[in-house]
């Protein structure tokens, strides 16, 4: 019975987005606060407000505190943040989408699509005419849009029903084969080697304003396109079939549900490299928890998976301190094994029923 | 309502349907029928819209497929088909919301009063209100057949398109299922297309069906017409027999397994026959088709055993049937496996004859008592009081009876008695004539179906000549018995 009031607690909707975004605040707060030089929480709250509506005077604080915290880590925390929410959101889709609780960007190799156009874009400085910086984001974008359809091209032709499995490993497929391409453009342009791996495996560090700049229209869209999505996406995870007698139109909802998700995961890419797992764990997680209806499922996952982010990023660079580990590396310690365990699950409830 | 006009189409350019038309009108409950691959699916799908069609029209209301949008569709259209996948475990409740999704408008897709209400009325409607907040990953097989109709439900369709909509379901929800979709097209005007596999579901709700055979309408008729011996046996390539519904004017299939029980052919005679001061018994090594008019085991059926049981004259009993059972029981009979019947004459009396003829034989006992005999053209004189008496006929044949040869032997038999008591002089107390029988004559007609087929028995025929003989016989021999006793 006790058992039963806590659930029922946790699925009250308010309660749910109060958790979640005190989840984030407390994550935000921890990793502005945390660090060689340790700020205090108040202080934080001080600067920021101070910042924000101006007028606060910042006479008592010392000024390496608000440099630390303006010029440092807030930006830092703040890209992580849309990074992992950007990530989480376009798992949680992508997942609904092909009713398969272990599709992510990572998993699907559309990360994999966007590093290609983001090594292309960073290793032989292209830039685009006119949109500058944004040349960077823009061809990840495209290529996390190529790779998502190439995959699921593939996986049809494998096995019209494209079971989860099938696709899974056709996402593996195109993701050792664009990883090795990468390699490829690497070795040619002989280019400092830890510096770029250092980069694939992901980070956020050192980043700056400028790259929260380039991500946050890109999050902002996919973002909206997806969450006015959101019952479709309910009624397509009962399969497309239904889905269609139930009045959605599918194949114009799939193109869009899928293009918002390559926007989401090649801006994130563009900024921080390849981060795997958290478009699998966080939707995983937010769904135990609150269920399935994606209507709350999204945003939700924005919210968790952006605390998990900069959860994650302040362990990376405290863990082995002085040295940064990359942040993949942390979210793939957490993410492996749940994958793991979410394919375990489903094994067992296919045999029991 | 719906009108499919030569359409034909399949998957990838290959024709599975061809050239079908019909039309269905409202309230209407259709049934589609056919074996495995012949194009019932596929029909389906080309109603709802999944699959286009290359050849042909189909008109809804009016207006064409192809017209409709998908919102406007699925307001109009809905569908329950057998497989879902979910890979995700929503609850009871938002799945049947789902259903609401086309007649949802404007950005925000707000939930009106309006929809909770349907929402609610279809979960009572389909008995799912109770587990509404439960996952449907947790749910029986039968269970979320029965939201998934829901679903399709709240749509609040003009058509219902199902397949196979009994898939899953114990007998109970088969029934309440099928009861509900045809007060909805009774009541509401729903139009119901459902696949069946079952053909005496089918025979027994539909008001139409659709037979499909490889891709071709065999027939589109009432149950009745699509339900004929001959035409399933020719579709379905297998053996089936018809038999009418005992409460429903429906008609009804049932299967002819191959494996035989009865193979060996078995003759019934007086070796089985044992004759005791209490009852009668015949046991057949195995069970024989019977029509009969016995205290037990009466109509028709198959029996195994068959007990003529002496009851005094003055035996009475609130629920004879009941009684007669549990003596039967009793003595180690199984009553449902038994015909029993009850005579106040002296067993002994009995009269048995063996007649053979090229191929097949009969066997007949009779016990007889004339005490009330009545005549049966002057019977209004007489009040009514059943009292135990009686002629009791067993005739057992050693052959295979049609339908209409049980009904004649019964015919021929019952001539046969009325000479003999005839020709004995037997009177009518009450009215002085010759009597016809007595007022609680009971008679038993039992067939080894195995053997010779014999498919007529009036008096002339081979089998009608040799019951006239062995009743005549018999009953005679067994009146004069009795008609002894009381002399001395």
């Amino acid at each position: 019975m006790q058992r039963l009031s806590i659930l029922k607690f946790l699925n009250n909707k308010y309660v749910a987005y109060g958790l979640a975004g005190i989840f984030l605040f407390i994550s935000i707060l921890l990793g502005i606060s945390i660090g060689s030089v340790p700020v205090p929480m108040l202080t934080i709250i001080q600067i920021i407000s101070a910042k924000l509506f101006g007028g606060i005077s910042l006479g008592s604080i010392d000024p390496m505190y608000s440099s630390i915290v303006l010029n440092i880590r807030l930006p830092r925390v703040i890209l992580a943040g849309l990074v992992g929410a950007a990530l989480a959101i376009a798992g949680a889709a992508f997942q609904g989408l092909l009713r398969n609780p272990l599709a992510d960007p990572y998993t699907l190799g559309v990360s994999s699509g966007a590093s290609v156009g983001a090594v292309l874009t960073l290793f032989f400085h292209l830039s685009i005419p006119f949109i500058g910086s944004f040349t960077l984001p823009l061809l990840s974008i495209l290529f996390s849009f190529l790779t998502i359809f190439l995959v699921l091209a593939f996986a049809r032709k494998i096995e019209r029903s494209m079971r989860v499995e099938t696709i899974i490993l056709t996402g593996i497929i195109f993701s050792s084969f664009l990883g090795a391409l990468i390699s490829l453009m690497i070795a040619l342009t002989g280019d400092e080697l830890r510096q770029i791996i250092g980069w694939l495996l992901g980070s956020v560090s050192m980043r700056g304003w400028e790259y929260i700049k380039i991500i946050l229209p890109f999050f902002i869209i996919g973002s909206a396109i997806l969450i006015f999505n959101a019952k479709e996406l309910n009624a397509m995870s009962f399969g497309e079939e239904r889905a269609q007698h139930l009045g959605v139109n599918v194949q114009k909802r799939k193109l869009v549900i899928l293009t918002a998700g390559s926007i989401l995961t090649g801006a994130a890419v563009a900024v921080s490299g390849t981060i795997g797992f958290v478009g699998l764990v966080i939707p995983h997680l937010s769904r135990i928890i609150w269920g399935p209806d994606h209507r709350h499922l999204l945003p939700l996952s924005i919210l968790t998976g952006s605390g998990f982010l900069i959860l994650a990023d302040l362990l990376s660079r405290t863990i082995i301190s002085p040295t940064e580990l990359p942040i993949g590396v942390i979210t793939a310690l957490i993410g492996a094994p749940v994958f793991a365990l979410i394919l375990l699950q489903r094994k067992r409830m296919e045999r029991s029923g | 309502m719906l009108s499919v006009q030569q359409v034909s189409g399949g998957y990838s350019g290959e024709a599975i349907l061809k050239d079908i038309s019909f039309q269905v009108e409202q309230g209407e409950l259709f049934g589609v029928l056919g074996p495995n691959g012949s194009g019932k699916t596929t029909l389906l799908k080309m109603i709802s819209g999944i699959l286009p069609f290359q050849q042909g029209e189909i008109l809804i209301r009016g207006k064409r497929l192809q017209e409709y949008g998908i919102k406007q569709l699925a307001q109009m259209v809905a569908v329950h088909s057998q497989h879902s996948s979910q890979s995700f475990s929503y609850t009871v409740k938002e799945t049947v919301s789902l259903g609401r999704y086309a007649h949802q408008k404007g950005w925000f897709q707000t939930w009106s009063k309006e929809d909770e209400d349907i929402v609610q009325r279809v979960m009572d409607q389909t008995g799912i209100s109770s587990f509404q907040n439960k996952n449907i990953q947790e749910l029986s097989g039968g269970e979320k057949q029965r939201v998934f109709l829901a679903q399709a439900l709240a749509q609040k369709p003009e058509i219902l398109l199902l397949d196979e909509p009994t898939n899953h379901l114990d007998l109970s929800y088969q029934k309440e299922l099928l009861d509900l979709l045809k007060l909805w097209t009774t009541e509401n005007g729903l139009t119901v297309i459902s696949i069946f596999h079952d053909l005496n579901l089918a025979g027994l709700y539909c008001d139409r069906l659709l037979l499909l055979e490889k891709g071709t309408i065999n027939i589109n008729h009432i149950p009745n017409e699509v339900l004929r011996e001959d035409r399933i046996r020719d579709v379905y390539h297998t053996k089936i027999q018809k038999h009418p519904h005992p409460k429903v004017a429906a008609p009804q299939m049932v299967l002819l397994p191959e494996v035989n029980r009865g193979t060996k052919v078995i003759e019934i005679n007086e070796t089985m026959l044992h004759v005791s001061n209490e009852f009668i018994d015949l046991r057949s090594p195995s069970p024989l088709r019977t029509m009969s008019s016995g205290v037990v085991g009466s109509g028709t059926g198959w029996h195994q055993s068959f007990v003529n049981r002496h009851v005094s004259k003055d035996y009475n009993c609130d629920d004879h049937r009941v009684e007669m059972a549990s003596f039967l029981k009793s003595k180690g009979f199984e009553p449902s496996e038994t015909v029993g019947m009850m005579t106040a004459v002296w067993l002994e009396d009995v009269a048995y004859q063996l007649l053979e003829q090229n191929n097949f034989s009969i066997f007949v006992v009779v016990t007889a008592g004339v005490g009330n005999a009545v005549d049966a053209s002057k019977s209004e004189q007489h009040s009514l009081q059943l009292t135990p008496g009686t002629i009791n006929t067993w005739i057992f044949v050693n052959g295979e009876l049609t339908e209409e040869a049980f009904i004649q032997s019964i015919m021929t038999a019952t001539e046969a008695k009325v000479k003999a008591m005839h020709d004995l002089m037997v009177l009518d107390e009450v009215t002085g004539t010759i009597a016809t029988g007595t007022s609680t004559d009971s008679i038993l007609i039992a067939a080894s179906q195995t053997g010779k087929l014999l498919d007529f028995a009036g008096t002339i025929t081979p089998l009608g000549k040799l019951i006239s003989k062995a009743v005549y016989q018999c009953t005679t021999k067994a009146i004069q018995k009795s008609q002894q006793r009381k002399k001395t």
